[in-house]
């Protein structure tokens, strides 16, 4: 009896937070199940949720085969996107010249559409990872940019001024006092990124490529096999899932002290 | 009457169009604690960052040890008006900031730190965050980080004013001890009367902004200082209340 109620005085809160998400989601799905089977309309159409999941166990290979190289590109297009905005942000937070030359550029290369850009590029840079890798970074290196700079800017004037107190150099400050105070702001922008890539990545995928799951959807589509579409659909959303869960536990290890910070603000 | 350590010589800053200090002109000697009394926003905070360089002047002189304070000179340990602790730094690792910059390694500068942590109790703590310490707990580890740098003087901006009245009357007595102990050359800037008699041997009392010096009151109660209820004490208190009231320049 006390067993079972520490048991339940553990997992009930959890399930407590997770519980709306498992309600709002579930609801949707059990929905689409029934207007698929009884309003009439084809499975071409629309296909129930039951039968895109048969689609992607009957396809599990192929569908593994084409999840490998969009991960490969989001994973490579986000890393190289990750290092430049540093990369950048370092520079642009020591040079307020610089930013000015810069962030103009940067802001223009956000305006370019996708649609527009990612046939482009694949028609100078082949079929292979690299214009992958460049589209991924197009889309995310901006907002990766201006989350590490905005973090930059957030540093609490007062430890600033003690840190210049105490003599330390333009270098020492930003390590010591700015970088840390990125950090907030920083997780923030990668979990916005992180999803981005994901898109670029099929999106790049969709212009031209030999393999991935944007390929892979073009060609289901193009063949009327909505359910196929829709289990690389599912994929591609797992798949961000995934990477976002990733972010959110790297955060939780890297900053140790801001679930602190919470505890106490509720 | 030893020569003064600090001495401010008509010092005067203004931000674009705003005229902070008018005519700042103080003293302060080895070993005394002096204590900077004024109304909000009248430019104390300001003078702290003239003398730690955060700021430059717009005149005036600032002489220490008789000689004018030039860049790279770094006489002072300043405690900022909020603890401006880093939140993602353990306490030990706080309080050893000062002792890194001057170019200690961490495990150095913890081993000068550590025996210090029973005095300013906060003993078992080193290893907390600033989020899981109490209020008065925090200040004592901002003014750990303070003194700990071993500098000729300390530069202390409100350090109670964001405590409630109970904490804050505890933490005052505690520094009075701490003072007696270690007798440190200390400015400290404050718009609390009571806390200025209590732990003053001089006070420097401002007008408004643009700020100058209204008036210099010398405290010649002996120390410690218990009894606040005295006389003397409330006598000095009321003048100093009375200056700031109504202020006659
Ligand atoms: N960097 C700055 N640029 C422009 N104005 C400033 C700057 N710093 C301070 N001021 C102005 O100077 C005045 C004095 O500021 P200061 O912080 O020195 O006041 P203070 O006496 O410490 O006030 P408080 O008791 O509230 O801490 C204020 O009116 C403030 O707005
Ligand atoms: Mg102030």
């Amino acid at each position: 009896m006390s067993t079972s109620r520490t048991r339940a005085g553990v997992f009930a809160p959890v399930f407590s937070k997770i519980a709306p998400a498992l309600l709002s989601v579930g609801t949707l799905v059990v929905a689409w199940e029934l207007y698929a089977r009884f309003s009439g309309i084809s499975a071409i159409m629309l296909p129930a949720p039951s039968r895109v999941i048969g689609q992607a166990l009957e396809h599990r290979q192929a569908l593994f085969d084409n999840t490998l190289p969009t991960i490969r590109a989001t994973v490579f297009g986000f890393g190289c996107s990750l290092t430049a905005a540093f990369v950048f942000s370092v520079l642009v937070d020591f040079s307020g010249r610089l930013r000015r030359a810069l962030f103009p550029v940067f802001i223009i290369s956000q305006t370019l559409p996708l649609v527009a850009i990612a046939p482009l590029v694949v028609l100078w840079f082949g079929f292979g990872l690299a214009p992958k890798i460049m589209l991924v970074a197009l889309v995310t290196f901006f907002p990766m940019l201006v989350a590490l700079v905005q973090g930059y800017a957030a540093t609490d004037d007062d430890i600033q001024s003690l840190l210049a107190s105490m003599g330390a150099s333009r270098v020492r400050v930003f390590l010591l006092a700015r970088l840390p105070s990125s950090l907030p702001y920083f997780f923030a922008g990668l979990r916005i990124s992180i999803t981005y890539a994901v898109v670029g990545a099929i999106f790049a995928e969709y212009a031209g490529a030999a393999k991935g799951l944007g390929i892979y959807i073009l060609n289901a589509k193009n063949n009327f096999r909505p359910g196929l579409v829709l289990a690389a659909v599912l994929v591609c959303a797992t798949l961000t899932l995934v990477l976002f869960g990733i972010t959110v536990l790297i955060q939780r290890v890297a900053m140790p002290w801001e679930r602190l910070d919470q505890g106490r603000r509720r | 009457m030893s020569a003064p350590r600090l001495e401010l010589r008509q010092l005067r800053k203004r931000f674009d169009g705003l005229d902070v200090l008018a005519d700042i002109s103080l003293t302060v000697r080895p070993g005394e604690f002096v204590s900077i009394l004024g109304p909000s926003g009248c430019g104390k905070s300001t003078i702290f960052k003239l003398l730690t360089g955060a700021l430059q002047t717009d005149g005036g002189e600032v002489l220490f040890d008789g000689t004018p304070l030039e860049d790279g000179r770094r006489p002072f340990a300043f405690m900022p008006q909020r603890d401006a602790l880093m939140p993602w730094r353990r306490i030990i690792d706080n309080t050893t900031l000062g002792l890194e910059v001057q170019g200690l390694s961490r495990s150095q500068a913890r081993e000068k730190v550590a025996p210090l942590f029973a005095e300013f109790g906060l003993d078992g703590f080193e290893r907390h965050y600033p989020a899981q310490l109490s209020g008065g707990m925090r200040q004592r580890a901002a003014l750990l980080r303070t003194v700990v740098q071993q500098r000729d003087m300390l530069l202390l901006d409100e350090p109670f004013s964001a405590l409630d009245a109970l904490t804050r009357a505890g933490m005052q007595r505690w520094l009075q001890a701490m003072w007696e102990r270690h007798r440190w050359t200390a400015l400290l800037i404050t718009h609390d009367v009571r806390e200025a008699v209590f732990l003053s041997d001089r006070i420097y009392v401002l007008t408004e902004r643009p700020a100058r010096v209204l008036d210099e009151i010398t405290v010649s109660l002996p120390h410690p200082r218990t009894d606040l209820a005295s006389p003397e004490a409330s006598a000095i208190e009321a003048r100093l209340l009375q200056t700031l009231l109504n202020p006659q320049p």
